[in-house]
């Protein structure tokens, strides 16, 4: 079976070129364009990883990653930001809301892809 | 064996060090930037000269000379290796092996073009190669991981970590659990182990850092370089090293006369996971020392007919040995009798040893493929990239060089008509570097081979079409892809619409499939409506090693695959009787037909009072065979029937028992056949 | 098998087969074993009924008195195999022969079959190549590569059993 990936990213063009990455490599990819809507998607179903931006409007990324860990189902599950800053202090930031890791834009398809086998596997 | 000419020696080595030229050049096209690589051609070049001017091959010393002379200046990075520069030297290759082969009568124009050639491509406008990073050489790694609590409720998971190290090398893993807590007091979602690993791997030790990239300001690591030396480092060393256990405490230890490690377990002076670590740590050096031993003297080379000698000699000293015993089995002197056994027993290991040496990895034929693929593509001005599995799959000498021809066709017919041209590639959507995948791989008693392709795939309708209008195929007939795709191989078939130099001539694929057929294998194609074309050449075990399970019916002593066998039970007195009528035996509730191989076999010595069903598949068919005895396991080697016997198709093959005498090799797949045929038969007459 | 040579002489190996002396032309004999071990193999015809072990070689063992028609007896202090190479429908294979005598190798001046009329019909003239003189004897130089042409092993091939069935 598949694994499955949420992609939050107000960003068009930027959920167009993860999913098409991630699901050339293999994996379902859901989407959503904001953390509230992030959110609500979680809610309503388990993934197995999710990929957020930080800077969205409304519900930002370090938010969503808080919120997401206070959801029992979302202990453990992997969450990556996607940052264009390299900036240490919101990477710290994220990382004590509970973010798995990180990407920093722009990036590399294949970067992505190592990043999504890296933390859920093939 | 007398002793060798010199130039015989300097013709077999120069045929080494070209084949070895050949893959490194190919490997240079894809990695243009690897030294290792470059240093490794200048060198091959460098023997070839210098050797050939020794043993009076003076036109191709002179001759290599000048492809030496260009090489030294890549590898001073003056000159880039440009696709150009790896097709003249390709060139060159070809060449001075012509040239080795025979220099009279090479021709010096051809030699004069590609020193011209290659003076070109030296002329052309080039950018000097990056300074290229020397290629690391594998090192042994001791790595110390401890993660902190959260890590898991953070989305990390510890063993994908594991995984992804495992990924880099060869990795000892030992957990080390001193930190769980009593189970009352776990917390599910925290991690408490802690993990060594002794890693040898060739990557830099950035690439080990990378792994923990995620994890690594939260974590404890410690990465250190171990030395793999001889003799690997005592366990106390290791313990003292590691930091789990105190000078003294070792010391002390090993003032008593036990082993180490359990003396420090008692004393609790180290935990158990603590020894277990360095213990296996001790192990993952051992085994390197090992692997680096082998890999130094790696290889002597011997000509295949002395193998042939050897393995006559041993059949030979076989059949000796069971005379012998005949003699010693009537009573002699009881310590003749014990040299005897001893005897028997080396000389059946001998057997089984010389055997295996005769079993090649199908990797030595794969390789030469590399160069047909580069080759063709650049003839006909496509894109294609060869990969590469299961180069490890062993198979007997003899049946190797027996694949060579059909599959450079099958290679070739994928090239030609299976990979399209980038255009059309580019329009369909697809990459315009085409792809073949050559494969070997075990499943069950057979080998199979695979040659894939991501191209245009078979047209079915045109193969109909022209199976019909040849009379192959009875207009209207709708039959199961693979048993149409067969008429391929019918001599003369062809639907490509243009004839090239290399197929569409309708000759070949009858070629390719009657040397696969004298192997005793069969062929498979499939091209899926996701495209591409797939042809599997499906191998038995003919002349190759397997298991076999040696069976007795009447006085004749068979074998069958031990990978057909499912299992062996009684045929009970009760089944035996009802089962005059009918024919099946009742296994956990499946109907599994049986046979008697006695009657089939025509035996006339009466049957034993407890006879045996070994019950034997093919695919998802079950058969059961009747026979008088199981005697058990025995490795074998296949030997195929000549014409007078190859007709028979109850029989795959025979083979040579440890006694001398010959036992046939029965061929499961077709009496399961028959078996179910003959039962279906059975069954419509009530 | 074309060694005919009506004017000249040949060299063969000569042996008995039920009391009858035949030669081999010496050139197709390998080696002259003592009887081993035979495996029987099931179905196949019986003049080609069995196999051996040849140093360490699977070889088919032919037993010509089937062919001939002559009665198989048991084996004796003198039974012999002969191993000889022969061209089977292109293949150069192995074969085993039983003798029940070897004799020797020698040189015969070899005649046509017509020219032998003593000889008569007891063989079929298809097996044998010529007819030799050994003394004041005639002997029957067989033709072994007529003798196992698949076509000849088709049309006398009696004796099938029943693991013919499962062909």
């Amino acid at each position: 079976m598949a694994k499955t990936i949420l992609s939050v990213d107000d960003s068009a063009s930027m959920r167009q070129m993860v999913k098409l990455t991630l699901a050339a490599a293999g994996y379902d990819v859901i989407e959503a364009c904001d953390g509230n809507q992030g959110l609500a998607t979680a809610r309503g179903r388990a993934v197995d990883m999710v990929l957020t931006d930080l800077n969205m409007p409304g519900m930002d990324g370090v938010s969503l990653i808080r919120e997401l860990r206070k959801l029992p189902t979302y202990t453990g599950i992997p969450i990556i930001l996607l940052t264009t800053e390299s900036d240490a202090i919101r990477k710290q930031e994220a990382k004590s809301a509970g973010a798995t890791g990180w990407i920093t834009k722009p990036f590399q398809p294949e970067q992505l892809v190592s990043v999504a086998k890296k933390v859920i596997g093939q | 064996m007398n002793i060798s000419d010199p130039k015989d020696v300097f013709r077999q080595e120069a045929q080494d060090l070209l084949a070895q030229l050949e893959a490194v050049l190919l490997d240079l096209e894809h990695r243009p930037d690897d030294i290792e690589l470059i240093d490794s051609a200048f060198r091959a070049l460098h023997t070839i000269k210098g050797s050939g001017s020794m043993f009076g091959f003076e036109a191709v010393a002179a001759f290599t000379h000048h492809v030496e002379t260009a090489f030294d200046r890549v590898r001073k990075g003056s000159v880039a290796p440009s696709r150009d520069l790896i097709a003249v030297a390709l060139q060159a290759q070809d060449h001075m092996r012509s040239l080795i082969d025979n220099q009279e009568a090479a021709d010096t124009r051809t030699g004069d073009a590609i020193l011209t050639a290659l003076q070109r491509v030296f002329d052309a406008p080039e950018a000097v190669s990056p300074a290229a990073a020397p290629t690391p050489q594998e090192a042994t790694w001791r790595i110390r991981m401890r993660l902190p609590a959260d890590v898991m409720a953070n989305g990390t998971n510890p063993l994908l970590l594991l995984d992804e190290l495992r990924g880099l090398g060869t990795a000892t893993i030992t957990a080390l659990t001193d930190d769980i807590p009593p189970l009352a007091e776990i917390n599910p979602t925290e991690c408490y182990l802690g993990w060594d690993v002794v890693l040898s791997t060739s990557q830099p030790k950035s690439a080990i850092e990378d792994v923990f990239i995620f994890v690594r300001d939260e974590m404890s690591l410690e990465i250190e370089r171990l030395d793999v030396c001889d003799p690997v480092p005592r366990i106390g060393e290791i313990l003292t090293d590691l930091q789990y256990a105190s000078k003294d405490a070792v010391d002390a230890g090993l003032a008593q006369q036990k082993p180490l490690g359990e003396i420090l377990v008692k004393a609790g002076e180290v935990s158990p996971d603590k020894l277990a670590s360095a213990l296996a740590e001790q192990q993952h050096l051992q085994r390197e020392n090992v692997a680096q031993k082998a890999s130094t003297h790696a290889t002597i080379r011997v000509p295949a007919e002395r193998l042939d000698e050897l393995m006559d000699r041993v059949g030979e000293l076989v059949i000796a040995q069971s005379r012998l015993r005949q003699i010693t089995k009537s009573g002699v002197d009881p310590q003749a009798t014990s040299v005897a056994e001893e005897i028997e027993r080396l000389v059946l290991e001998l057997r089984d040893t010389t055997m295996g040496i005769r079993m090649v990895p199908i990797g030595s034929l794969f390789g030469r493929f590399r160069r047909v693929v580069h080759d063709l593509s650049r003839d006909l001005g496509k894109h294609v990239a060869l990969t590469m599995e299961g180069e490890e799959t062993e198979l007997d000498k003899t049946v190797i060089e027996q694949l060579n021809d059909p599959l450079v066709h099958l290679i070739r017919n994928a090239i030609d008509h299976g990979i399209e041209d980038p255009d059309v590639r580019a329009a369909a959507g697809k990459p315009s570097e085409g792809r073949i995948l050559l494969a070997a791989r075990h499943a069950g008693t057979e080998v199979l081979i695979t040659v894939r392709d991501d191209g245009r795939g078979l047209n079915r309708e045109r193969i109909r079409a022209r199976a019909v209008e040849r009379g192959l195929l009875p207009a209207g007939t709708e039959i199961p892809d693979n048993e149409l795709f067969q008429v391929l191989f019918q001599p003369g078939f062809s639907t490509a619409e243009k004839v090239t130099s290399l197929s569409g001539r309708g000759v070949g694929m009858d070629v390719v499939k009657r040397t696969v057929e004298a192997l005793r294998s069969k062929i498979d194609i499939a091209s899926p409506p996701s495209g591409g074309t797939s042809v599997t050449l499906r191998l038995p075990l003919t002349l190759a090693i397997i298991d076999g399970l040696l069976v007795r019916i009447g006085n004749g002593r068979y074998v069958l695959p031990l990978g057909t066998v499912e299992e062996c039970v009684e045929l009970t007195a009760a089944a035996d009787a009802q089962s005059r009528g009918r024919s099946f035996l009742n296994i956990r509730g499946e109907l599994v037909p049986f046979m008697r191989l006695r009657e089939l076999f025509a035996c006339k010595t009466p049957p034993d009072e407890f006879q045996k069903v070994v019950i034997v598949s093919s695919g998802d068919l079950k058969v059961g065979l009747v026979v008088d005895q199981v005697i058990g396991d025995h490795q074998t080697v296949i030997k195929s029937l000549s014409k007078l016997h190859s007709d028979i198709a109850m029989f795959s093959g025979a083979t040579i028992l440890g006694d001398g005498t010959v036992a046939m090799i029965l061929d499961v797949p077709h009496l399961v056949e028959y078996g179910q045929v003959r039962e279906e038969r059975l069954k419509a007459v009530g | 098998m074309s060694t005919q040579n009506h004017e000249g002489s040949i060299e063969v190996l000569t042996l008995d087969l039920d009391g009858h002396t035949f030669a081999l032309p010496a050139a197709c004999v390998h080696e002259i074993l003592d009887l081993v071990a035979v495996t029987e193999v099931p179905g196949a015809n019986p003049f080609v009924g069995g196999l051996i072990n040849v140093r360490g070689r699977v070889v088919p063992f032919a037993d010509l008195r089937h062919k001939f028609g002559m009665p198989v007896k048991p084996q004796t202090i003198d039974t012999r195999i002969v191993v000889i190479e022969v061209d089977i429908d292109g293949d150069a294979t192995m074969v085993g022969l039983l003798a029940d005598k070897v004799h020797e190798v020698t040189e015969i001046a070899a005649t046509a079959v017509e020219e032998a009329p003593r000889i008569g019909l007891t063989w079929r003239r298809e097996y044998i190549d010529c007819i030799g003189k050994l003394g004041d004897d005639f002997v029957v130089v067989l033709d072994i590569t007529a003798i196992f042409s698949s076509t000849r092993r088709v049309r006398d091939g009696g004796g099938e059993t029943g693991g013919r069935a499962a062909a």
